[in-house]
């Protein structure tokens, strides 16, 4: 049994592979796998159904009294900023390969938030908002009664 | 460069294997966006490692190649499930050669907010030596 678990994973990641490599010949930079251009920054969503989800977005490099996060209804902006690099005269560029300026995403949620208690925290480059799913919103379980 | 920041910049440069030597760890493996610059005096490397610190940043210089290894923990949600990924959690690690000769000693490293900024001073005495030449 363990051996076949190994051997299927092994087969995905070699299958994987093999896409992406086939994408980097066929594809722009643009495109990601699946073919669709993503915003700044790229997030990934953690759900917990009944009590709401986590956003996880990579932003090194900001000051977090910068960042700004409001949260409307079901939509939660995240914008911020990047500061330019230095120049000067006497400074010589070898590569510039981070990117830096303004940037506002815009996530829909797929349900209303407790906005009074979400909580954002920054910490080595990474930016996590917790959003509560509101209470009204929370499925109820419906209790049956029977008239016996 | 422009004001906007890219779209391409939001996804990161996964490493293929053929590239480099495998590896041990079952994590996936980032080529971390890099900036260089150079003064008079030092050069400066900028590398943006989100996920990683002090303690799981290695940096080494042997002769003349600098090596970059930071080590992402992936941290999940407890009782969460990933519904939705833009971006893969894995290892940053990248290669430079440097060209100048380096001070090794008084190289500097800080890693704040996920930005490792490393400064490496240029041997003094060796950078340009003027040879007179006698007449007899």
């Amino acid at each position: 049994m363990e051996f076949r678990k190994r051997y299927s994973s092994s087969l995905w990641e070699e299958m994987d592979k093999l896409q992406r490599e086939m994408n980097r010949m066929f594809d722009s930079a643009y495109t990601n796998r699946s073919g669709t251009v993503f915003d700044f920054p790229a997030i990934n969503v953690w759900t917990k159904p009944e009590s709401g989800q986590v956003i996880i977005a990579e932003l090194p490099g900001i000051n977090p009294d910068e960042l700004d996060i409001k949260v409307i209804g079901e939509s939660i902006t995240i914008s911020g900023s990047r500061n330019s690099p230095e120049e000067s005269e006497d400074l010589k560029y070898h590569r510039q390969e981070r990117g830096y300026g303004r940037f506002t995403r815009s996530i829909q949620l797929p349900f209303p938030v407790e906005s009074e208690r979400v909580e954002a925290n920054y910490e080595k480059g990474i930016l996590k908002i917790w959003l509560p799913r509101a209470e009204a919103d929370k499925p109820r379980k419906i209790v049956v009664k029977s008239n016996s | 460069m422009t004001e906007e920041l890219r779209k391409t910049e939001s996804q990161k440069d996964e490493m293929v294997e053929q590239e480099q030597v495998e590896r041990t760890r079952e994590t996936r493996l980032f080529m971390p966006r890099v900036d260089i610059y150079e003064t008079k005096e030092n050069i400066y490397l900028v590398a943006d490692i989100p996920g990683a610190d002090q303690d799981s940043i290695d940096i080494t210089l042997e002769k003349n190649i600098l090596s970059i290894d930071a080590r992402v923990a992936s941290e999940k949600p407890t009782d969460y499930s990933l519904t939705y990924a833009e971006y893969g959690i894995g290892d940053f690690s990248r290669k430079f050669t440097l060209s100048n000769e380096v001070e090794k000693e008084g190289i500097v490293a800080v890693v704040k907010d996920g930005v490792l900024s490393l400064t490496l001073p240029k041997a003094g005495p060796a950078k340009t030596q003027r040879i007179s030449v006698k007449s007899v």
